[in-house]
């Protein structure tokens, strides 16, 4: 058995990916990352050994950028150079194609973006998402339908979906 | 037979990979008369795809010294004792290091490509969780093992029953080192084994043993030192390894041949 400490450990890799893809700027991700770590730490007591750290982990996470862009009211956008360039792969098309994901993503409402990236890059099951995040499983269902269609327009190159006009006679 | 209407909450669900096969079927017909609900599906699935390929190299880095408990000197103190926490703290902050500047892999400051990193990350993954773990359980006396040699054969049975695959632990008593026993250990993503050997001066010697390396190409020996405890490490096939010592490289270096030849 791992104890409290080793496990917040080994779950830091996969709370750098997340952040890193909810907030998009590296440093500004880790920031996160170490800020969740302490305030994991420091509230060990709260944590029960039938809770899964990891899931505890990402709702501390959650409760923590919420109010981070709380007390910046704007929300930033990162759309320029600092994007992190991950695709360097053999293929130069990859590239663009990555970039569009990044900007997309930088593009939806984080409500949606968190949901997408819980499910879609950690691979929490709807209901775990909806422990995590501490919200009724109908929110997570219609953000994630929200969201997955909006990023599909978004990358499709279309402008976001605009409902159809009603015929009125 | 009527089967149930889909929702959109089955959709999700398809492309997330979340229901049972047989509804999964039904979601397949369903899709083959409406191409524009599937092609929607297909767009959903490969956002998920893109989502991973961009973020999962994250997963490799190296974790920056500024990320970790802010007190773990205190908390390593409580679990394994004032020798392992220094140890500890020397593994956890070096770790940075043998990544991007791991003395084994000349290879990679010429040819940074995407697999290459990908794989020295895994591997070096695989060096830095069996250091931790010889820092945790090689100082302690009363409980150094779960299962101890005496009983060998139940040792290997249930080891290669959680890991899934064969392991044997390599007899290197010709080395000086005998077998105390072994223990289950959590790993990246599921069951890993230690194997826990002594010699009659009261050294320490730990297998690590590691059957998550599927996606991992193989790979040579790999060295890294840090602070009093050095890892020799190697993938082959599915399994990785990584012997750890607090010994000389050429001491390491000999008894992980010796492993290597009794493994093959």
């Amino acid at each position: 058995m791992l104890d409290p400490g080793a496990e917040i450990i080994a779950c830091i890799p996969r709370l750098r990916r997340y952040a890193r893809a909810l907030v998009g700027d590296p440093a500004a991700a880790d920031d996160l990352v170490q800020d969740t770590v302490e305030r994991g730490w420091s509230r060990m007591a709260e944590w029960r050994r039938d809770r899964e750290m990891r899931a505890w982990l990402f709702g501390i996470m959650h409760n923590l950028h919420v109010d981070d862009l709380r007390a910046r009211r704007l929300q930033t956008t990162a759309l320029d150079d600092d994007l992190p360039d991950l695709a360097q792969g053999s293929n130069p098309c990859a590239g663009l194609e990555v970039r569009d994901m990044q900007a997309a993503l930088n593009l939806l409402a984080v409500e949606q973006r968190e949901i997408l990236l819980l499910i879609g890059l950690e691979g929490m099951s709807y209901d775990q998402v909806a422990a995590t995040l501490g919200m009724p499983l109908g929110t997570v269902m219609s953000r994630l339908s929200r969201g997955r269609e909006k990023l599909r327009s978004l990358m499709e190159g279309r402008a976001a979906p605009v409902l159809p006009l009603q015929v009125v006679k | 037979m009527n089967s149930l209407p889909v929702t959109e909450a089955d959709l999700h669900a398809y492309v997330d990979g979340l229901l049972p096969l047989a509804r999964q079927a039904e979601i397949e017909a369903w899709l083959a008369a409406r191409p524009e609900e599937a092609a929607r599906v297909n767009a959903y699935r490969s956002q998920n795809l893109a989502l991973r390929q961009l973020f999962d190299p994250v997963l490799d880095e190296a974790v920056p010294p500024s990320i970790g408990l802010p007190e773990r000197r205190v908390w390593w103190h409580g679990v394994a004792g004032r020798c392992a926490a220094a140890v500890l703290i020397a593994v956890l902050g070096g770790m940075a290091g043998w990544v991007v500047r791991g003395n084994a892999m000349p290879e990679v400051a010429t040819r940074p490509d995407r697999v290459q990193l990908a794989r020295v990350g895994a591997a070096a993954g695989l060096a830095r969780q069996a250091a931790i773990a010889h820092a945790v359980y090689s100082p302690e006396l009363r409980h150094p093992v779960e299962v101890g040699a005496e009983q060998e054969d139940h040792l290997v049975a249930w080891l290669s029953k959680r890991l899934g695959k064969p392991v044997h632990p390599p007899h290197l008593g010709k080395l000086g080192y005998d077998l105390i026993g072994g223990r289950l250990l959590p790993g990246e993503s599921g069951p890993v084994a230690q194997f826990m050997y002594q010699d009659t001066a009261g050294k320490r010697l730990t297998l690590y043993v590691s059957t998550e390396q599927g996606a991992a190409a193989d790979t040579g020996f790999r060295f890294a030192q840090e602070g009093k405890v050095g890892v020799f490490y190697w993938i082959d096939g599915d399994f990785g390894y990584a012997l750890s010592a607090g010994a000389s490289r050429g001491e390491l270096a000999s008894i992980a041949t010796a492993v290597y030849a009794q493994l093959k």
